[in-house]
């Protein structure tokens, strides 16, 4: 996210300002050190800011922001980099990370989802043609694994910077590379985990609230998509175009 | 060693549509019949939480897990075949209820063409127009079907309104059609002004409350835009755990297992004389004797268990010999995606089976004397209900991610409509099923090898029907249209259709086909192959209705088998 808020702001200059160095706990919480990631707010800024401001609602939320997966925060900061290029703030709405797809993301990869619990996974296995379909013995989640470290290194290898810290176009055209299926990674083709994480991308935009994404139903806000709704069937004939305000599975339980 | 079972006059092999009313049907006459279904029990009260795009939409919830089975692809001969290590191209189901539970509920019957396909093509164009086509009749005309498909359509309530290119029927459907949209409307007056002839497609989504001949109550569709991929929380599609199974209990004489995956047809060369089936939860296995058996499961699993159970003749590609495998078919999709910048639809809204379609381009309803290929398909405008993390529509020319890509689909979401066809497959020599000489599933049972590619029969049907869906979405308005390629070859990856047929088809004549007109296998009397695996070809609409028809006409021929036996015609 663009805007820095006050509060994490204050948590930055926290986290630099303490002695991170040792590795030890910080108030609580072990922030920063471990991978190289100070200067950056590792938790996203809206999250810090509910920490001290924000409704019931978004705080109830934030309680599923944290690893589930992931277990390297610079890790993560690839990924959050990525995912915004992907499905960018604009003036529609937020981004990829404003709705917290990262979060959605670490979630998916660590259950069954990113297990690949519900495919087959026998070998042997070979490459395949263009037409037979994912055919590497690496499941998701170990695609994330070499596919954001892949990231890092191409842009370490192209800018000599870490793919965070490259410019926005720098980054597109990193990304283009491995949609293009041009950047070699170990087990998988770069094309492969590049539609994983655009699929997931647009997954964690588009899905039901429950998921950790698609934050207070912004994502189908821009989209016009109503969630789920009982019955359209009063509306089905109308020519006129009908704005429905979204509605989330857990209405189901709460109403 | 399998525990040996007491014997049953009928096992079923799969529980959907075609397993439920047979079951039904044979339990009214009185035989014992024990449906075996591999998935779990499912019913209406387990989609209270179903308008879940992401659980159902795109994990797949109700589909079949590959971790235990799968099929393995490659496009020809020469090729190794991998596994299909993910669900993309077709939705294999799983669970009581089959793919019933999650159908759309498209429900058209096939042309009067397409039973006589072989006959009719030579007669009117000649022996070479039908050349590299491995085409044959189906051993059954349509008016001999026609009984059958009335009967399927009141136990699915099907709604719908007269098409003047069907065959004739003998009763109007029983339900009216569903509510026309500005969609549909629109649909049907850019056809119209293209003189061709539009009409509200039949569905199995209830246009009114109703009662089906079996005492099954069926709620009205409430145009929720979940149809496809998940199960009805309103009953209001017809679903065989709702239409047919819970009746086929009540007779007394019908018991299903859940978690009953069967591995084998048990036969001693001549007859079948039982099934054996594992309990997929506790791995146990058991031995079910029976005086008839009826294999009702997906048209893959039909086939793999007779190959598995070396029942039947395999199909061979080199010489054509054969017949278990054979004429495996897709369909052929082009389809037009119209964007429009000023105007805005309610596309979110929507039913299964809500639309509007002409065949005016399907079977032979349109000379083909200066065509390069046979057949056709049904052209449809379907509201179905856009879902938002499926549909991103862009224009050909925007990327698929980024800035852009965000605006543009977020923008036609509400500004873009498809129209779209089902194109007829032909069958081709090269194109079969078999088993896979490499991977195994869960139980140590080979996999089914599907070899399949399109042909230039496919590919300038392609060509052709995607000419007039373009017209006719120029017709409707459309600012700007998609770019259409032409058809390549096929890939197991994007989500295409879960139309595949054949491998275990039907005809008058033993020497090319393995199945006879009572769905009764021409090399083992008391078997019975039911699915849309008995298509020798696939036509150019939805298979449900024909699936049905067929699952009336082979409970008919089961019934008159278990009093006099022999083969029956």
């Amino acid at each position: 996210m663009a805007q820095k808020t006050k509060s994490s702001l204050s948590r930055r200059k926290f986290i630099q300002n303490s002695s991170y160095v040792a590795g030890g706990l910080i108030g609580g919480g072990l922030l920063g050190g471990l991978g190289g990631i100070v200067g950056r707010d590792i938790f996203g800024s809206k999250t810090a800011t509910t920490t001290t401001t924000q409704t019931k609602s978004v705080a109830d939320e934030s309680y599923n922001h944290a690893f589930m997966y992931f277990t390297n925060p610079a890790q993560f900061e690839v990924l959050k980099a990525a995912i915004d290029r992907i499905y960018p703030e604009d003036e529609n709405g937020p981004g990829a990370t404003g709705l917290g797809v990262h979060f959605f993301i670490d979630h998916q990869l660590a259950g069954a989802y990113g297990h690949n619990a519900r495919e087959y996974m026998q070998g042997p296995f070979a490459p395949g043609s263009n037409f037979q379909g994912y055919q590497s013995p690496l499941k998701r989640h170990q695609v994330f694994d070499v596919g954001l470290a892949g990231l890092q290194s191409y842009s370490q290898s192209q800018y000599k910077k870490d793919f965070p810290d490259i410019t926005d176009d720098q980054k597109d055209t990193v990304l283009k590379a491995f949609a293009d299926g041009k950047v070699p990674l170990k087990g998988v083709t770069s094309k492969t985990f590049f539609n994983i994480l655009r699929a997931l991308t647009l997954e964690g935009v588009y899905s039901d609230p429950l998921y950790g994404g698609n934050r207070d139903m912004e994502g189908w806000k821009m989209k016009k998509f109503p969630g789920s709704q009982m019955a359209y069937i009063q509306q089905i004939e109308s020519k006129k175009f009908q704005t429905i305000k979204p509605q989330s599975l857990n209405k189901h339980f709460n109403s | 060693m399998a525990k040996q079972l007491p014997k049953t006059d009928v096992v079923i092999v799969g529980v959907g549509w075609a397993g439920g009313i047979i079951a039904a049907e044979l339990g009214k006459q009185g035989l014992k019949v024990i449906g075996l279904e591999r998935g779990r029990e499912r019913s209406i009260k387990d989609y209270t939480m179903v308008h879940d795009e992401l659980r159902y939409g795109i994990r797949y919830e109700l589909m079949q897990d590959l971790s235990k089975e799968t099929v393995t692809f490659r496009n020809t001969l020469k090729e190794q075949a991998l596994p299909m290590r993910q669900l993309g191209s077709f939705l294999l189901g799983e669970g009581l209820g089959g793919a019933g539970v999650h159908w759309n509920g498209h429900t058209f019957r096939f042309l009067p063409y397409d039973f006589e396909i072989k006959t009719q093509t030579i007669k009117k164009y000649g022996a070479n127009k039908v050349k590299d086509l491995q085409i044959q009749d189906w051993g059954i005309s349509y008016d001999q079907l026609e009984p059958y498909y009335d009967k399927y359509e009141k136990t699915a309530g099907i709604g719908g309104e007269e098409n003047p290119f069907a065959g004739k029927r003998s009763n109007p459907y029983p339900n009216p059609p569903m509510k026309d949209t500005p969609l549909t409307d629109r649909f049907k007056k850019a056809a119209k002004n293209l003189k061709l002839h539009p009409y509200q497609m039949p569905s199995a989504n209830m246009t009114k409350p109703y009662e089906n001949p079996y005492g099954a109550k069926m709620s009205p569709c409430q145009y929720c835009g979940f149809c496809e991929r998940f199960g009805c929380e309103y009953g209001a599609k017809a679903d065989p755990t709702v239409a047919v199974i819970p009746f086929a209990k009540n007779t007394g004489n019908f018991e299903y297992r859940t978690y009953s995956n069967v591995t084998q047809i048990l036969h001693d060369g001549k007859k079948a004389t039982g099934v054996r089936y594992i309990d997929v939860q506790t791995n146990e296995e058991f031995e079910q004797p029976a005086e008839i058996v009826v294999v009702t499961s997906y048209v893959m699993n039909n086939a793999r268990l007779l190959l598995n159970s070396k029942l039947g003749r395999p199909y061979d590609p080199n010489t054509g010999e054969g017949v278990i495998g054979k004429n495996y078919c897709y369909q052929i999709l082009p389809g037009t995606t119209g964007f429009f910048e000023d105007e805005e639809f309610n596309t979110f809204m929507g039913a299964g089976a809500l639309g509007a379609t002409l065949d005016d381009f399907n079977g032979d309803n349109f000379d083909h004397s200066n065509l390069n290929f046979i057949h056709g398909g049904s052209i449809t405008l379907n509201q179905s209900g856009y879902r938002a993390i499926q549909h991103n529509p862009v224009p050909s020319d925007v990327p698929s991610w980024g800035k852009e890509f965000k605006q543009a689909s977020l923008k036609y979401f509400t500004r873009s409509i498809n129209i779209g066809a089902q194109g007829a497959s032909m069958p081709a020599k090269m194109n079969y099923l078999d088993l896979d000489p490499t991977y195994k599933d869960a139980y140590g049972q080979p996999l089914l090898r599907l070899t399949y590619d399109f042909t230039e029969q496919d590919k300038n049907l392609y060509d052709f029907i995607g000419k007039q869906t373009d017209k006719i979405m120029k017709e409707m308005g459309a600012s700007k249209i998609n770019d259409r390629k032409t058809l390549e070859h096929y890939d197991i990856v994007p989500y295409q259709t879960t139309h595949n047929t054949g491998g275990v088809i039907m005809g008058a004549d033993p020497g090319t086909s393995a199945v006879n007109n009572y769905l009764q296998m021409w090399d083992a009397e008391n078997v019975f192959v039911v699915g849309a695996s008995a298509f020798p070809h696939n036509g150019g609409y939805n298979p449900t209705d024909t699936v049905g028809a067929l699952a009336y006409r082979a409970s008919e021929g089961i019934i008159k088998y278990s009093k006099q036996g022999g083969i029956l015609v």
